[in-house]
């Protein structure tokens, strides 16, 4: 296993592809459950599991069923089709063996069944024909930045949110700009991860 | 032509599995629960308060049934919710104390000198941090309102830099409590007659500059008082609840008018 490669990989999924920061994908948790620090951890940690998982499922679905019978075009449907049971059977699952983890991710579980940023990194995990390992390690990366992106997010929020802005910024406007110059924050990381481990 | 054959079916069969693995799974994983939580659950004013113990209604609902729990404990819900819950449970009703929330505080801005004019964050927390407040008087209200964000009853409003508890509205959960950096509120008894609304222990000549309204231990209150439940420590009087009468004499002679009855 090239063990450098995995690194790479890692590491511009956390950093330099961040899902959200760079891509502007799974913006909709990313602003809707900043609002503490708890909860945006735990909405994280539920977004990295579940991108593993279905990362999981549906590589071998493109590489044996979709890709073998020519109908690689059909992913987006099936993928979501897939993940969207496959987070149901989870909560059905956790419910009835561990219902404290449950309580925990509970609330976060349903809320992305069709979140685009899953989708986007199962998806990306086929279009750039990683292998099964890699696909995990690009998976654990992407939750890992998107968990990143939630816990950094909150911590500026909670800091807007208390001071004073001038009244037209107040709330939202305030927040989507804050929103963007993390974004901007994370352009620096272009071009850092090749050099440092490539 | 063949492609979309083979879509379709191919999408068809993976659909057909997925439903099929669905409802299996939720009918070999079903989780029994008790329908009494569900009802309990239902009635329950879904505040989430946590003035009960537990983290949110499903807690308690939960440990309601479970019979950890007491059902005369929701403040929000009142006696009503509690005859109805000890009904659901077969247990005796043992009635609810209605409670309520007070600002230990009359000092608005009108009645108590500023002694800076504050710019920086907006909470109580903060302000507190920068020397102590914006007003002279370093023990009163300073109306930035962080009992208000943590109020689930919508009972808390700010007035000319104080806040101000609307009886009706308030469940008694003492959210607010905790929240205020002062120590300002207190949960009483709604039965309660008369309350002390200031909090400051400075001695009078010094707080006479600070604030129209404070407490300044001038002692007419524990002389008059008929059944001693009154003592002014600190040049701050403080009402002990076991004893008083609710009389309402101490209200008349307070000279300062920050004894208040209900």
């Amino acid at each position: 296993m090239d063990f450098r490669g995995m690194i790479v990989i890692m590491m511009s999924a956390v950093l330099v592809n961040n899902y959200v920061l760079r891509k502007f994908l799974g913006v909709c948790p990313f602003l809707g459950v900043s609002k503490d620090i708890k909860s945006s951890m735990g909405m994280g940690i539920a977004i990295m599991f579940v991108m593993l998982l279905a990362s999981v499922v549906t590589w071998p679905i493109q590489t044996y069923l979709l890709h073998a019978n020519g109908l690689g075009f059909m992913r987006t449907v099936v993928f979501i089709l897939v993940i969207a049971t496959l987070v149901q059977i989870v909560e059905i699952v956790l419910k009835r063996y561990i219902p404290p983890l449950y309580d925990a991710l509970g609330v976060y579980l349903p809320l992305m069944t069709t979140n685009c940023a899953i989708l986007a990194v199962t998806i990306s995990n086929v279009s750039n024909e990683l292998t099964f390992a890699q696909s995990m390690v690009n998976a654990f990366g992407s939750g890992l930045g998107f968990f990143l992106a939630m816990v950094l997010f909150t911590s500026v929020r909670q800091q807007t949110e208390a001071s004073q802005p001038p009244e037209p910024f107040k709330g939202m406007p305030i927040t989507l700009i804050s929103a963007a110059i993390l974004s901007m924050a994370f352009f620096a990381f272009e071009g850092v991860v090749e050099n440092l481990f490539g | 032509m063949n492609t979309i054959i083979i879509a379709i079916v191919s999408v068809t069969v993976i659909g057909l599995v997925c439903s099929v693995l669905l409802s299996v799974v939720s009918k070999l994983m079903h989780v029994e629960v008790d329908e009494r939580v569900i009802l309990v659950r239902s009635l329950l004013p879904g505040a989430n308060c946590g003035a009960c113990g537990y983290s949110g209604c499903d807690r308690y609902a939960a440990a309601l049934v479970e019979g950890a729990a007491q059902p005369n404990i929701c403040t929000p819900g009142g006696a009503d919710l509690a005859k109805q819950l000890s009904s659901i449970m077969g247990l005796e009703d043992g009635g609810v104390v209605r409670r309520m929330a007070m600002v230990h505080c009359l000092g608005d801005t009108e009645t108590k000198r500023a002694k800076m004019e504050y710019t920086g964050m907006n909470t109580c927390r903060a302000v507190k941090l920068h020397f102590g407040g914006q007003n002279a008087c370093a023990f009163g209200c300073v109306g930035f309102g962080d009992c208000l964000k943590v109020c689930p009853s919508d009972a808390i409003c700010i007035e000319k830099g104080l806040a101000h508890i609307r009886p009706r509205q308030c469940s008694g959960c003492g959210l607010c409590v905790k929240a205020c950096p002062y120590d300002l509120i207190s949960v009483e008894n709604a039965s309660v007659a008369v309350a002390v609304l200031c909090k400051n222990t400075e001695k009078g000549a010094v707080l006479k500059d600070k604030c129209q309204v404070g407490c300044i231990g001038c002692m007419k209150c524990v002389k008059e008082c008929p059944a001693d439940a009154i003592q002014a420590n600190d040049f701050l009087a403080v009402i002990d609840y076991a004893q008083c009468t609710g009389c309402g004499k101490c209200v008349s002679v307070c000279v300062k008018k920050c004894i208040i009855g209900f």
